[in-house]
């Protein structure tokens, strides 16, 4: 994954919510507001934006796709950087739009888009610098890593701020590189592959008995979670900036 | 109706299932560590062997003549095989000249690709595989699942089993038996055989020299006794130099068993010379397109740098689940899902369209690969190609009403408010077939649809900044 080197850094930005945390995770796109306000951002959220056109671009519908680009590209306009609280649709910006629109005119729009799109976490610790979260949280924490975050600094970057939280234990479990089974309408094309994936995800990780599980990915924990509670193992499950948000001394 | 290939997974003895997975985890494993052991930064040597390869296929052309001229100056007799019923009629021919009736072979998936030993069977000349696993896998009359592994998919039990009504030997699990079994039985087919057939690994342009690795020396042993030598091998296994044998050789037998070289490393450099006492009097090469010009002249043109390692199988999620044999083809994997519906030809697409489908796009495959292929961006290329030709797709939702939505954001938002009475409604009684799919596994969160929105109204109100 080519992620994009000089990307801006500044006071405002755009908080781009996802499609996700606009539907089903209020809390997770309301604690990423409170990190980046709390580490000192002006946080702009444009109210027209919707979804960055990963859905249909997964299905090979790069048409449609492109139009949802288009549209989110417009409302996304000008020069603050953009940051997304999910690795996959950060790379949807500056992976997948390269790919869709190699052969359209506005594809310099589009990496423009793209180079100015950052992964919360990713923005947090190489865009802003920050390496130490002030705060506390007796908490022994499973990481996992979703895919679309392969290749990009945002991996370590969580693990760097998490792991800088007092009280806070990272664990490792087997086999982390493999993809917990989302992969959007994957999921529910291929169920039972899917369910095979992540029923193997989830014993790695039940293994170590972690407190919680946390991702960059409110897709996979989706998926994950909702695996884990039907197989009635259920899993507490986060997104990573929550627990930044929870180990903040003044709530 | 569903995806074949999930069908395929369902269907599949969980004992079979544990079988792949344990073997393609352990190999994963292993091969990431010896890569980081061995080399400061593998990930620049993958990216310089890509660069290698898609460079010669970018001058393919050149690199053909090139690799025609020194082979037929080193003595070998070259053959051009533009689909599979060519080679086949070039490979039998080849074998009437010299009245062969007994072939030896060494592992290749270039003959998987033209299905060889069928074709020699129903021509009158037997065709012995002489690679442990493909031995078998002839046997037991079944495919392999693994470009490097035929066998992953068996235990050892069905192997023993497999040797006892063979006449190998008694029932017998342990490794070592069956091996020394089956070279028992093989040597005689050796000395017995007319003709030995091999694959080739790398051909160099430059010196006509074609190297053959492999970890049993059974190449060698089909060779040494013979008088005659075909190899069969697709035209993208051709490098430019000598010298970038020292990436290639580096990085293959790691990325694919683990092993910084595997036990046999051929260099052949023609047939025999007069003043040699022993090996094949006769060396022929038939480069096999069968679709691969067409690949070339295609946006997945990148899967020609294809080296055959089958870390890309290893490492796959939904090869794990699904085993090789979900493909339906000869390669399985993301290599297989590129690759078979290309070279299935542009009427026959459509058969094989599934097979991109069949992935998480997780990205896995494109981080192990010795070559540096982005597997996933040609995954999506094979699905854009489907969806443009109207190649229909069981389960997949069409996306054009959520386009729609997702570029009107009033009816958005008034979709994400109103779709809370989804949390006042029995899910799993509404007929809404990716809802079900999703439900028979998960459970859904609760709908919080424009939650986020109204909060930041709310703040916005009483901080007077709302955006």
């Amino acid at each position: 994954m080519a992620v994009p080197t000089h990307r801006p850094v500044g006071k405002d930005v755009f908080f781009m919510m996802t499609c996700l945390c606009d539907a089903f995770y209020a809390d997770v796109a309301r604690a990423a507001v409170e990190i980046l306000e709390h580490a000192g951002c002006r946080v702009h959220v444009p109210e027209d934006q919707t979804c960055c056109g990963q859905p249909p671009f997964n299905g090979g519908d790069f048409k449609t796709s492109r139009e949802i680009a288009r549209h989110t590209a417009k409302v996304f306009a000008g020069d603050w950087p953009i940051i997304v609280p999910s690795g996959s649709c950060a790379a949807m910006h500056f992976h997948g739009n390269s790919l869709q629109f190699e052969d359209e005119s506005d594809r310099e729009e589009m990496t423009a888009l793209g180079n100015r799109t950052w992964e919360l976490f990713d923005f947090l610790v190489h865009g802003l610098g920050l390496t130490k979260w002030e705060g506390k949280l007796e908490k022994r924490v499973a990481i996992h890593h979703a895919c679309h975050t392969r290749g990009t600094k945002t991996g370590e970057a969580i693990k760097t701020l998490l792991g800088s939280v007092d009280g806070l234990e990272l664990l490792d479990f087997g086999q982390g590189e493999q993809c917990c089974g989302f992969g959007g309408t994957f999921s529910v094309t291929f169920p039972t592959i899917s369910a095979g994936m992540g029923t193997l995800k989830l014993d790695h990780v039940l293994a170590q008995q972690p407190d919680i599980l946390v991702s960059a990915d409110m897709s996979c924990l989706m998926h994950l979670s909702g695996l884990a509670e039907k197989q009635q193992r259920p899993i507490l499950h986060q997104h990573a900036v929550q627990l930044l948000r929870a180990a903040m001394p003044s709530v | 109706m569903s995806q074949p290939v999930d069908t395929f997974a369902k269907q599949l003895k969980p004992a079979t299932r544990e079988a792949v997975i344990k073997s393609a985890a352990l190999t994963t494993g292993q091969r990431v560590d010896i890569l980081s052991r061995d080399f400061e930064d593998p990930d620049a040597l993958r990216r310089l062997a890509g660069q290698i390869k898609q460079h010669t296929l970018e001058n393919l052309d050149q690199y053909l003549e090139q690799t025609e001229a020194s082979l037929t100056k080193a003595g070998a007799h070259v053959h051009f095989a533009s689909d599979v019923a060519s080679a086949r009629e070039i490979i039998l021919g080849i074998l009437q000249e010299h009245e062969v009736k007994t072939v030896v072979k060494s592992k290749s998936m270039a003959t998987e690709e033209i299905h060889l030993n069928p074709f020699l069977g129903q021509n009158g000349i037997e065709s012995i595989e002489t690679d442990l696993g493909e031995f078998i896998i002839q046997i037991d009359d079944d495919t392999p699942s693994h470009i490097v592994r035929p066998i992953i998919h068996k235990r050892r039990e069905e192997v023993a089993e497999s040797f006892e009504r063979e006449g190998l030997g008694d029932y017998n699990t342990d490794p070592e038996t069956i091996t020394r079994r089956a070279r028992v039985h093989l040597r005689s087919k050796y000395m017995n055989s007319g003709a030995g057939i091999t694959g080739a690994n790398f051909l160099s342009a430059e010196s006509g020299r074609m190297v053959l690795v492999t970890n049993e020396g059974n190449a060698r042993f089909s060779m040494a006794p013979n008088k005659v030598h075909i190899a069969v091998t697709g035209i993208e296994k051709i490098i430019p130099k000598d010298r970038d044998l020292s990436v290639f050789l580096n990085l293959l037998a790691r990325s694919a068993t683990a092993q910084q070289i595997t036990v046999y490393t051929q260099f052949i450099n023609g047939p025999r010379p007069a003043d040699k006492p022993s090996g094949p009097e006769h060396m022929h090469v038939v480069l096999l397109d069968n679709g691969r010009s067409d690949v070339l002249a295609s946006k997945c043109r990148e899967i020609l740098r294809c080296i055959r390692c089958g870390a890309c199988q290893n490492v796959c999620p939904v090869y794990r689940q699904a085993s090789g044999h979900g493909y339906r083809a000869v390669y399985g994997g993301p290599i297989g899902a590129v690759l078979s519906p290309l070279l299935a030809g542009k009427e026959s697409f459509g058969k094989f369209a599934d097979l991109p489908k069949a992935s998480s796009l997780c990205g896995a495959c494109r981080e192990v690969c010795p070559v540096d292929i982005p597997i996933p961006d040609l995954l999506l290329r094979h699905r854009e190609r489907a969806k443009s030709e109207g190649i229909p797709s069981p389960g997949s939702p069409p996306m054009e009403p959520f386009g729609s939505l997702a570029t009107s954001p009033a009816l958005w938002k008034t979709s994400m408010r109103a779709s809370k009475a989804l949390n006042h409604l029995p899910l799993g009684l509404m007929p809404i077939k990716p809802l079900q799919d999703w439900l028979a596994v998960r459970t859904l969160p609760k709908w919080q649809g424009g939650d986020f929105r109204a909060w930041l109204k709310k703040r916005g109100k009483e901080a007077g900044d709302v955006e």
